[in-house]
């Protein structure tokens, strides 16, 4: 089926994803040019809420607040943090620009990951019309995380405790020279 | 053609723009009225009226650190519960109550052992 | 088009009911923490001196907003917004009333009834740690920095409470709507107690306890303990972005004293006398009279808790509130298990 160009604009939402997706790509790609850290994540924020926003566009709208609940609100914060207890540096940090020797094949493997990712995506809803449908209720959600999904759901617990345990072993003092 | 869930979102961004405007306006407003004079000594960085020493960081604990990872965690904790919490009734009709019951409190098990963990390391412990 | 319109309208109704509403909490505040330490508090603007606030905030259009050196311009001007923004939007899922019917069409009192509602109101609240973090990174200064890593660390262990002591009342209500959790509240139980989620007495006491530690209120106003950290993270902030600050912190405690007015105590549902063209203004006065019971009790700590330590604080939250609401979510879906059908062995 082809969209003539006309039409293509005709469609309100094409504007509304447009209006999202344009800022979540720069924000994108000044998180990977910005010379300062904080302001680098900041634009991560943007970008991540352009996601959540084109999730809700899709009707997933648990996906959409989790990704700002849990990446935002929490990943993100993680960082932040992470910055402001070990360096804080205000203004341009030359560091961050990397050598053109690194550019080059994070380059191709940017490349790579967006053909992958395009080919999967293309391969699985290649001509299929997205209708004005009804969005995923949570509900439908829980049905398949505690039928098909349960056993990844229960390894993502383990997943997480390894995180947290990976975490505490970085952080820790050494037991030796240090109380408890 | 707008149904229910996209009307409700078309007012979140409504709120958003609104609340943006009014905010701007409001900051635009004091910036016209508000005087601005900057130099002299009120520029400094406060520091209880003694001039400010090594810049503007000062170091602080990494187990601050460790609170933020231990909310991540928690918080995709919450994340998982709030769909079984909302489909337990379901459950509970279709006869797979105690299934999903169990399968929550394991996980959630698993999660507390993490906390647990954190506890007897002493990491949440100031000395 | 008219949706834009009617959204719109929304937000102005919203926003400004939210404005009036602050300017009065101030002067409450201000007012009732004067008579319980026994002195006058304000008294010379308007009677009872009840356009202070009103002038104060006149007042911060007309003060210089100092920017200290070392800001990082961008980042120090967007935390104020940040702050508020997040506070503004947290009230717009939040049911005042019940529906009103005008000209046979049926709108509802909230500016939105989202499905996820209460997620809604969880991420929200998880952006408001920008505002924060922001604060004290951008001033390039010791004080907000410090008063800052302090802040985002306490409010992120109380979220993570908050988050949990809401699971029951979604295991109760078995929707994540905040319009349906209050709608589950209607009518009574026994014939004789309302039907109020209070029942789940330690989700409310925990959601209440992590809204006092999430708005940075007293016992937990260790984030801008003047006395400590002079003012925590909004220290170099003076002028109209200071009052921006202050506004966002009051509506803060307003939304969480609504939150848990519409979440726990049954939000508009009450007793409806009189005839139809009058009926629609009891639901309204129920569910403001919950609010303003709550944000007294705000006030009441405020006036009568000294503040916490720091180390108490988060031991506080990890040790005792987050197992407690683990234990309590397990409790409460076994309770429903029985509830619905009987004990396992019977």
């Amino acid at each position: 089926m082809t969209v003539s160009l006309a039409d293509w604009f005709r469609e309100a939402a094409n504007w509304a994803f447009m209006i999202i997706a344009i800022p979540t790509l720069f924000a994108g790609w000044r998180t990977v040019t910005s010379n300062n850290i904080v302001r680098a994540v900041l634009y991560l924020v943007v970008s991540l809420a352009g996601t959540a926003a084109l999730f809700i566009m899709l009707g997933a709208e648990f996906v959409g607040w989790t990704v700002v609940l849990v990446y935002i609100g929490a990943v993100i914060i993680l960082f932040l943090i992470g910055i402001m207890i070990t360096r804080a540096p205000l203004g341009v940090d030359a560091d961050l620009s990397h050598a053109r020797n690194v550019r080059t094949p994070a380059a191709v493997l940017g490349v790579l990951l967006f053909a992958v990712i395009g080919y999967a995506v293309i391969d699985a809803f290649e001509n299929s019309m997205i209708e004005p449908f009804e969005p995923t209720a949570t509900a439908d959600l829980a049905n398949l995380l505690f039928s098909r999904w349960v056993i990844p759901f229960e390894v993502v617990s383990f997943v997480l405790l390894a995180a947290l345990i990976g975490g505490i072993a970085l952080a820790r003092k050494d037991d030796n020279g240090a109380q408890r | 053609m707008l149904n229910q869930y996209y009307g409700d979102y078309v007012t979140v961004a409504v709120f958003v723009a609104v609340g943006a405007v009014l905010v701007g306006a409001a900051i635009g407003m004091s910036k016209m009225i508000a005087p601005r004079a900057p130099g002299g000594f009120k520029d400094v960085p406060y520091e209880s009226g003694i001039e400010p020493i090594l810049g503007g960081w000062s170091q602080s604990h990494i187990r601050y650190y460790i609170f933020a990872l231990l909310f991540l965690i928690f918080d995709v904790e919450a994340v998982f519960i709030f769909p079984w919490a909302l489909q337990l009734e379901y459950f509970d009709s279709i006869g797979r109550g105690m299934f999903a019951l169990i399968e929550m409190f394991v996980f959630i098990a698993i999660l507390l052992l993490g906390l647990v963990y954190a506890i007897r390391k002493g990491v949440l412990k100031w000395e | 088009m008219s949706i834009f319109i009617e959204a719109a309208i929304r937000a102005v109704f919203v926003f400004g009911f939210l404005l009036v509403t602050v300017i009065l909490l101030v002067w409450v505040e201000r007012k009732f923490v004067s008579d319980l330490q026994n002195r006058v508090g304000p008294d010379r603007a308007g009677p009872w001196g009840i356009l202070q606030t009103l002038a104060d905030g006149m007042k911060s259009f007309f003060k210089e907003s100092i920017r200290p050196t070392n800001v990082e311009v961008a980042l120090f001007v967007a935390a104020p917004i940040i702050a508020l923004m997040t506070a503004l939007l947290i009230f717009m899922v939040v049911p005042i009333g019940a529906p009103v019917e005008i000209n046979g069409t049926e709108y509802a009192l909230v500016g939105a009834d989202l499905n996820v509602g209460l997620l809604y109101v969880l991420a929200l609240s998880s952006m408001a740690v920008y505002a924060i973090v922001f604060a004290g990174w951008a001033s390039g200064s010791k004080y907000p920095l410090l008063g800052s890593v302090r802040a985002s660390a306490q409010m992120i262990s109380y979220e993570a409470a908050m988050g949990l002591s809401l699971v029951p009342v979604v295991l109760f209500a078995g929707s994540t709507s905040i319009t349906t959790i209050v709608e589950q509240q209607q009518g009574t139980f026994l014939g004789v107690f309302p039907a109020w989620n209070i029942v789940l007495l330690p989700s409310f006491v925990i959601f209440l306890i992590s809204g006092f530690a999430e708005t940075n209120r007293a016992p937990f106003d260790l984030v801008e303990a003047e006395q400590e950290i002079v003012g925590g993270y909004h220290t170099e902030y003076s002028g109209f972005q200071f009052a921006l600050f202050f506004l966002a912190e009051y509506i803060a405690v307003f939304n969480i004293s609504a939150l848990t007015a519409v979440l726990f105590l049954g939000g508009w549902s009450g007793p409806v006398f009189g005839p139809a063209w009058i009926a629609w203004v009891w639901p309204i006065g129920w569910f403001l009279l919950k609010t303003w019971a709550i944000v007294l009790f705000f006030v009441w700590v405020r006036a009568s808790l000294p503040r916490m330590r720091y180390d108490h604080l988060m031991s506080f939250g990890w040790k005792k509130l987050i197992p407690v609401s683990l234990a309590w979510i397990i409790l409460v879906a076994i309770a429903i298990g029985i509830r619905d059908f009987g004990l396992p062995w019977s």
